[in-house]
């Protein structure tokens, strides 16, 4: 990868290892420092895995008063600290620093309470995403934001990056579900942001600290909404000849008024590989085809599901088919949900881009990117969370040509920067980390920036929570990398990505 | 010659004047930072529809947006509005009206309340104060609208956040920390909105009760159901008397609640609602659509509270606390209504002074919740906490405040004494 620039390695904080491990074993539980080379390999990188760099130390909390007294101590001795929940992050916010002591969460991994009156759920931060609704679907309920990662990411960590997913085109991302938590900052102090009440008074610092990335604080309880499940969900399999038609089908649903829970394209290529991997019964032949789901009472989605297949038939559907059943819906998501193994079939390498845009830009977003594919002589396959413009463009390289690893940064850069030229965003959900934060000049002058940073200092004057991340140390667009993946190995090839 | 009157002298301005009332942006920033140069204390305002929920503050100058009004740029099937500030809600909703499209947060109209007739205000003082209507606990707060931003922090830089896209998570949520901050953060000059299709129908269940107890049942079991309701309100019979409309047969105290969407679901859940709660005909009306909307357009506006003299605080709680919380406030002359399903109380206490106000904060706060002032009289409202904050938390909004707003120039005090 290209060279990846971090704040400086303070010197004296390496020299002073040892002390500082026994410091910290002074506070917490011995056996929760880890300092040997063995014990904090498996910490040197997230999901974001052409990053790697080892951590001075690892420290395992066990309470909140032991996350506070370790922040507390790093503050007032200068040592920099990165949290870490699940580690499968996807733009390197848990990477460590040389000189950091990573704090891995994963022992605050309890549900505290179930409040079903208050419809709430309130967790220890490491428990992951799909344990919440797995801990209250037997009475009807669910937790609606569901990142393709939810069988392994954390919440405290969904909080973090305020992932969203499939569903948050109808239900929003982690930020519209969430009621509370409890952060400690830097210095130590604790304290809660919301609760189970709606809209705690004051300012907002629960919106604040949702996707913050871990620079502003590290949570250490999470209160989130729960729903009940709906009664029926319907998915829709639709081809098109051309992505143009997809686009305009998409633009089309929403602006009826139908609010699909789930809206996703993908192109020729991608249908193929998924297909090919997982026998999904995709229709090959079609230049995009679209998965949609509704779901609801029956004669709501029944009506939803009608005016889908009117408004495609009008944009020239090839094809089109709707679930039976659950298990077919279920099949209709397998392959879109195999994107990422599928496509390591396909080439050596591949990095996963996740621009955000206007749902309208869609067709020329793609055409832009086929031009550029094209330009730098690489293989593209796109995934799109169409309903709410969530663009997963799949570069294919190989890593061991540095040529075309060049060449493929610099096509993944060229796309983020049309994202932003046609009114999207940089990351719509796997957030800036280390992976984007140069590009962030293309979406932010440097007011706008220096205004964020100004929290931040406000929050962490001495700036020891996650350095390094989600703004430019080089404040200028150099053009960095991007989810990178060598032999269709992810750190955890089992779980669904994006 | 001075920076600062090198500055003076490229603009029209006049700096002596009391009230500021730009019409560009650039002028917002010259007077901005002419102000943060002399330390000039501003109150911020737009058509003054809420200007008199929070504390009261001296300030030398006023700054007078409401000439800073328009819209930018409205992309129905994009489902979002740009508009600048200070645009009324009223010019916004007519316009989403045109395309059958709505904001779904209803925003309450305080007008009725402080000045006996409609006024909506601005959408930047809607942002500002972040009070959601019925809808709230299915399409979240005025905040989970918010797309964007740009305003101008207290040193006249002008800053953005967010954009126009749904999904974005690039830097910090500043959208979120500017809604609800009363314009002490920033003055606010464009804002993003998510707008969304207007439901084809919606009917409103209304049930004869004149109990809350039994009311708290019927919203809990409704919102824990797979109905899918978008708004739940009780009216004790004080205020359930004045609802008279042609469908409804009944009057007294009344819990409402509303179904919404296609027509043949809204039919269907409706029917299935009104079974899950075992409802009997003669104690159930069904109001449709058009009577429908006229119901949830009177609790949105606070309508049974149209020209109320004083003391109306806005109580938030988790909803297992509401029927605890309301027997403790009984011992109080109050008259009240609870909306958002039971998590909302707006209450109003025939006397009220600063020993009385101590002790409701008590109660809800030993409850988990939260109260806002949002009519009280002006001796009590000299000397009271409008809203209520601890100390940790104020630490953090100082922080908060000087980075956006180093010299306290922006509404300073408004929330808080000392921000």
């Amino acid at each position: 990868m290209s060279n990846l620039q971090m704040p400086k390695v303070d010197n004296v904080i390496m020299s002073k290892k040892d002390k500082i491990a026994t410091d910290l074993r002074g506070i917490i539980n011995s056996k929760n420092v880890l300092s040997n080379p063995d014990e904090l390999r498996p910490f040197e990188t997230d999901g974001l895995t052409a990053y790697r760099q080892m951590p001075l130390l690892v420290v395992m909390p066990e309470t909140v008063e032991e996350v506070s007294q370790i922040l507390k101590y790093c503050n007032e001795n200068k040592v920099k600290v990165v949290p870490r929940g699940a580690g499968t992050g996807l733009s390197g916010g848990s990477m460590p620093l040389e000189d950091c002591v990573l704090m891995a969460m994963g022992k605050f991994n309890k549900i505290i309470e179930i409040d079903y009156e208050n419809r709430c759920v309130v967790t220890q931060p490491c428990v992951t995403n799909l344990a919440i609704t797995h801990a209250v679907q037997d009475k009807g309920f669910y937790y609606a934001p569901d990142p393709s990662s939810q069988i392994a990411c954390s919440i405290g960590g969904n909080v973090a990056e305020n992932s969203g997913g499939v569903h948050s085109l109808k239900y929003g991302a982690t930020t519209n579900n969430l009621l509370g938590i409890q952060v400690v900052l830097m210095d130590g102090t604790v304290t809660k942001f919301g609760g189970k009440t709606m809209d705690a008074e004051g300012y907002d610092f629960l919106g604040l600290m949702t996707g913050s990335e871990g620079l502003l604080g590290v949570i250490t309880e999470v209160t989130v909404k729960i729903l009940k499940s709906p009664e029926v969900v319907k998915a829709a399999l639709v081809g098109f000849p051309s992505i143009e038609d997809a686009g305009n089908c998409v633009a089309e649903i929403i602006a009826e008024g139908c609010i699909p829970a789930g809206m996703e394209i993908m192109d020729k290529a991608l249908t193929k590989a998924t297909n090919d991997y997982s026998k999904a019964g995709y229709p090959t032949d079609a230049e995009a085809m679209m998965i949609v789901e509704f779901d609801g009472t029956e004669h709501e989605v029944e009506a939803y599901i009608q005016k889908t297949k009117e408004i495609a038939e009008k944009n020239n559907s090839s094809s089109l088919k709707i679930s039976k059943s659950n298990e077919e819906r279920l099949k209709f998501w397998a392959g879109r949900k195999a994107a990422f193994p599928a496509c390591g079939v396909l080439a050596p390498d591949y990095m996963c881009m996740d621009g955000s845009i206007p749902r309208g830009k869609l067709a020329e977003v793609l055409n832009e990117i086929s031009r550029l594919s094209k330009k730098y002589n690489l293989p593209v396959a796109n995934a799109f969370h169409a309903g709410d413009g969530n663009l997963h463009p799949l570069i294919m390289f190989d890593a061991n040509d540095k040529e075309s690893l060049r060449k493929c940064e610099e096509f993944g850069a060229d796309i983020l920067k049309y994202c932003v030229k046609v009114g999207g965003a940089l990351t719509g959900e796997h957030g800036v980390g280390i992976e984007k934060r140069e590009l962030m000049c293309e979406a932010f002058n440097d007011k706008d920036i220096q205004q964020q940073l100004t929290i931040k200092v406000a929050l962490d004057p001495n700036s020891l929570l996650n350095p390094g991340k989600v703004y430019p140390i080089l404040r200028k667009c150099a053009e960095e990398g991007r989810v990178h993946v060598h032999g269709g190995k992810t750190k955890f090839p089992d779980i669904p990505r994006f | 010659m001075s920076m600062e009157e090198k500055q003076n002298s490229q603009t029209s301005l006049d700096f002596n004047q009391n009230i500021f009332k730009p019409s560009s942006r650039e002028e917002i920033v010259e007077i901005v930072k002419h102000c943060y140069n002399k330390n000039i204390p501003l109150e911020i305002n737009g058509l003054k529809s809420k200007n008199k929920i929070g504390r009261n503050f001296q300030s030398e100058k006023t700054l007078d947006l409401s000439d800073y009004k328009g819209i930018i740029d409205y992309k129905p099937e994009e489902l979002y509005i740009k508009v600048k500030a200070a645009t009324p809600l009223k010019e916004i909703m007519e316009e989403l009206n045109k395309n059958n499209q709505q904001l779904a947060f209803e925003p309450n109209d305080f007008g009725y309340l402080f000045s006996g007739e409609s006024n909506s205000g601005t959408i930047g003082g809607v942002v500002s104060c972040n009070f959601a209507g019925s809808r709230r606990f299915k399409v979240g707060s005025v905040r989970d609208h918010i797309l964007g931003f740009q305003g101008i922090n207290g040193k006249g830089e002008t800053i953005k956040s967010g954009g126009t896209v749904v999904k974005n998570v690039t830097g910090y949520d500043l959208s979120k920390l500017i809604s609800g901050s009363f314009g002490t953060l920033t003055i606010l000059t464009e804002l993003s909105i998510k707008v969304l299709p207007k439901p084809e129908t919606s009917k409103t269940l209304i049930i004869k009760n004149p109990h809350l107890k039994k009311a708290l049942d019927f919203l809990g079991k409704a919102l824990s159901s797979s109905t899918d309701p978008s708004g739940g309100v009780f009216y004790p019979d004080y205020f359930g008397k004045d609802f008279v409309l042609n469908d409804l047969t009944h009057d007294g105290g009344l819990t409402a609640i509303r179904i919404e969407g296609p027509t043949n679901s809204v039919d269907q859940r409706a029917n299935r609602l009104s079974k899950e709660l075992g409802l009997l005909d003669q104690e159930l009306s069904i109001l449709d659509n058009e009577q429908s909307n006229i119901f949830w357009s009177r609790t949105k506006n606070l309508e049974v509270f149209k020209s109320l003299k004083s003391n109306l605080l806005r109580i938030v709680l988790p909803v297992s606390e509401t029927l605890q919380v309301i027997q403790k406030l009984k011992s109080y002359d109050i008259k009240y209504f609870v909306d958002w399903g039971g998590s909302l109380i707006w209450a109003v206490f025939e006397t009220l002074n600063a020993k009385i106000l101590s002790d409701i904060k008590d109660i809800v706060k030993k409850h988990q919740g939260y109260i806002t002032l949002i009519k009280i009289e002006d001796d009590l409202k000299a000397s009271a906490d409008i809203f209520t904050i601890d100390p940790i938390k104020y630490k953090i909004s100082e922080k908060i405040k000087r980075s956006f707003d180093p010299k306290r120039i922006f509404n300073p005090g408004k929330m808080y004494t000392g921000i």
